[in-house]
């Protein structure tokens, strides 16, 4: 809360801007960065491809509004009454008008092609190795791990009066949805009482959580860190606080998480385990001896 | 012509007030009724977003209670902005105003059905505000998704007020349409074929098609919101067999085509400005023209864009994907044809081309974010954040509102009499394009960066270019104001206006009658060449 010391916009203004370079500098990864102006640092593969295509998608959109505010530019500067006082009356020319509809077409042809495969790419995962339920209630998340037993947990924001140091603002919650770093997680998200957007920017996946639907996607984190994203659908009153951390962690703590997750969890009213042969279910005979809390797990 | 019989003019024009203004038959009167409304509504919607600038230019809850009241404004600011300003602006006033003119008809087709189209919208903006007062307020969106705007998470009076206003004012738009159909099909002057009317006028015809198609949809989505909270039925909800995301689909099968009815007028009257001020005919006219139809047609099946993370099949969001692209097309032809019309033209800069020139450039940064944004492939990470609010203000708040603004300039001295001050309008312009570029260029940061929507408190990072924003949004707040100071000059010392005040590239008919025109405008039809 430091940021609000300084109370008067102007002057915060002010200030924020005399800092630019050094914030901008700081990029971080798995949040946003002040002042920062183009898209988060890539956490995993599909942001990674994300940011490719974006870059191609980028350009090509800098180029037209350029193109045009030269024209436009031209217009002004060349055709004004003082420097052109009669005007021309033409009002046709046939190549010129063919020419400004076969360009753009090729132009949206040149992005639609790795914008379709990309889709295809986002869309799920062939390979997943573990799956993770993810629901949003209002408000707070709700993550199961159907192939580890079943466990389930919920994921509630830290209120700005119980930040511990390092905790951010608006994106802290108390128990992130903890998974194995490089590993493909396949997400299904379903929903239980409004709509809320399963979001995380940095892992380039997002899916609405929608009452009486079941929607899969997938995604990876390439690196072990925290990944922050929040709620992204319009949901009620406390819509803008309930965020989303996933913290990916190496796959061998991970299965120690797993193992002290399960009885923690077990505790707290989780459903049954279900029928679900979990890959990672041989890792969890030995796991009960691994002291790993979640605080370690952190 | 209008003036050879000038004895006549006068036999049953001079209505009382009561008659004259809330009786009114007359296009124009009820052009100019339509015009005051929207800016009414507009000084309501715009303190809105005056206050939610306030409360986003800093973290932390400042001026808003909780999430709740911040919802029900937001979701009023769209509204209102949508249904009571934009529309009304365009269509209901310059169309009223200028489309009977234009072809050459004496007045609109059904001028009774004119009149009950506004009269609707009045008690629809009482039910809208009111929803603001009453319970909690509307909070779910102007998108109004269900379950959230089904009565278990918005109970009370407020969301059915603000539904029935959606009600009213859709029944207004419909009987409008029908009215302008009617009117530019059947009340063509001799010798104004489809292929010689005036861009607005195919403007205002493409947008009555798509406002007659689109709003019975939204109308029926409505009703069975309605229905789902007030009498049982289940059709967007779950637990009884429905399904929430029908309702995204019926919503978005209007609100796709409703963008297009905000901006085809916008571009219509972009059309004139560029041609007069350049003393030049449209370029490529017949382009132009299907350019719109082509829009208004393929604006009707991309409507899923809205849905990508709602868990369509991939292949249903390629096929999406693919069909909003090709929108990009013909409003590139309008963008290159309004630059051709310039080009070897002896362009003049007032006020009204200020506007236009600025409305093209800032058309186009919106609308190339719009090919960004069809891609669903990065909107998996910018749906619904600020990239998307910044791509539909670019469209929208700095497109169709500086549409509204050229036109307002335009015709100013037509529909009044009295021409504005050139130099408090040039004043104007510069400061709503500065305040407005500032307030919604840092938004598309926001957006790449990862800030949701329709958020009052946001993550500590994303407070810098939202003080910006705010700045931003000051500034526009102060055109805003200024602009009614020039309205004000305008009726207060305005020149008086001739009938044809921007010469030889003012070509259409409203141009031939007097500024303004009598109160019915042709004695006899005028024949066109």
């Amino acid at each position: 809360m430091g940021m609000r010391l300084v109370k008067n916009g102007f002057w915060s203004l002010i200030a924020l801007a005399m800092s630019w370079p050094a914030l901008a500098e700081t990029t971080a990864l798995g949040v946003p960065t002040a002042w920062g102006t183009g898209l988060q640092a890539s956490g995993g593969p599909i942001m990674t491809a994300i940011h490719d295509f974006n870059e191609l998608v980028f350009w090509i959109m800098v180029a037209i509004t350029i193109f045009v505010g030269v024209l436009l530019a031209w217009v002004v500067f060349r055709y004004n009454e003082r420097r052109n006082p009669v005007p021309s009356q033409t009002s046709h020319h046939t190549g010129l008008e063919i020419a400004w509809t076969v360009v753009p077409v090729l132009i949206l042809i040149v992005i639609a092609i790795p914008s379709f495969r990309l889709i295809y790419y986002q869309d799920r995962t062939a390979e997943a190795d573990m799956t993770i339920n993810v629901q949003g209630r209002q408000w707070y998340w709700n993550y199961s791990y159907p192939d580890h037993g079943g466990f389930a947990f919920d994921s509630r924001p830290v209120p700005t009066e119980d930040l511990q140091p390092g905790q951010m603002r608006n994106l802290a919650v108390d128990e992130p949805l903890v998974v194995p770093a490089g590993r493909n997680i396949r997400v299904i998200s379903t929903g239980v009482d409004v709509i809320h957007s399963f979001f995380v920017p940095s892992l380039g996946v997002q899916r609405y959580s929608i009452p009486g639907r079941s929607i899969e996607t997938w995604f990876r984190a390439d690196r072990p860190g925290s990944f922050y994203g929040q709620c992204n659908q319009i949901c009620g009153v406390n819509h803008w606080f309930m965020p989303i951390e996933v913290r990916a962690i190496p796959p061998a703590e991970f299965d120690a998480w797993v193992a002290s997750a399960r009885t923690r969890y077990a505790a707290a009213g989780a459903p049954a385990p279900v029928v679900a042969a979990a890959p990672a279910a041989p890792a969890l005979a030995t796991a009960s001896d691994a002291p790993i809390s979640i605080a370690q797990a952190r | 012509m209008a003036t050879a019989h000038a004895h006549d003019d006068n036999h049953d024009h001079a209505p009382n007030f009561v008659n004259r203004w809330l009786f009114s038959t007359n296009h124009k009167d009820i052009g100019t009724l339509y015009i005051l409304f929207a800016l009414f509504a507009a000084i309501i919607g715009i303190f809105i977003s005056l206050l939610m600038r306030i409360e986003l230019q800093q973290p932390g809850l400042q001026i808003f209670a909780d999430g709740q009241s911040w919802n029900a404004m937001v979701s009023a600011h769209g509204l209102i902005m949508v249904f009571f300003v934009i529309m009304p602006a365009l269509i209901g006033g310059f169309g009223n105003w200028f489309v009977p003119i234009m072809i050459g008809a004496p007045d609109m087709a059904f001028p009774r059905l004119n009149n009950i189209s506004f009269w609707l919208l009045v008690p629809a903006f009482l039910l809208l505000g009111g929803s603001m007062f009453v319970g909690q307020g509307a909070g779910a969106g102007w998108t109004i998704y269900p379950p959230l705007s089904d009565s278990q998470y918005q109970p009370g009076m407020s969301m059915d007020m603000a539904l029935f206003a959606l009600h009213l004012a859709g029944a207004s738009s419909i009987l409008g349409a029908a009215n302008f159909i009617t009117t530019i099909l059947n009340m063509r002057a001799p010798g104004m074929t489809l292929h010689k009317m005036p861009l607005f006028v195919w403007s205002m015809l493409v947008t009555a098609f798509l406002l007659l198609l689109a709003v019975p949809v939204l109308g029926g989505a409505i009703t069975m919101l309605i229905t789902d909270r007030n009498f049982g039925t289940a059709f967007f909800r779950p637990e009884g067999g429905g399904d929430p995301v029908l309702f995204q689909h019926l919503f978005w099968f209007f609100g796709h085509p409703e963008v297009y009815i905000m901006i085809l007028p916008a571009f219509g009257i972009v059309s004139h400005v560029v041609s007069t001020f350049s003393k030049k005919p449209v370029f490529g006219y017949l382009g132009m023209a299907y350019a719109m139809v082509a829009i208004g047609v393929v604006g009707f099946v991309v409507w899923a864009h809205h849905m990508y993370q709602s868990g369509m099949d991939v292949d249903t969001r390629a096929y999406f994907m693919a069909a909003t692209m090709v929108i990009a097309v013909p409003t590139g032809v309008k963008i290159f044809s309004w630059i051709a019309t310039m080009w070897g033209g002896s362009v003049r800069f007032d006020t009204p081309m200020l506007f236009a020139i600025g409305f093209i450039f800032l058309f186009t940064l919106g609308g190339v974010t719009g090919v960004v944004l069809a891609n669903a492939s990065v909107t998996q990470i910018l749906h619904n954040t600020y990239y998307v609010v910044a791509h539909f203000h670019y469209v929208l708040s700095l497109g169709a509102v500086f549409g509204i603004y050229c036109g307002i300039y335009y015709w100013i001295g037509k529909m009044s009499g009295r021409q504005y001050p050139e130099k408090l309008g040039k004043i104007h312009f510069y400061l709503t394009f500065v305040g407005v570029n500032l307030t919604f260029f840092p938004m598309h940061f926001l957006g790449n960066q990862g800030m949701p929507r329709r958020y009052p408190d946001y993550a500590d990072a994303f407070w810098g270019w939202n003080m910006v924003a705010s700045v931003g949004a000051y500034i526009s707040v102060a055109s805003f104001v200024f602009f009614f100071y020039v309205m004000y000059a305008t009726f207060r010392r305005g020149a008086v206006a001739v009938p044809n005040y921007w010469g030889d590239g003012a070509t259409t008919l409203e141009w031939q009658v007097p500024s303004p025109p009598a109160f019915h405008t042709f004695d006899e039809l005028p024949r066109i060449r």
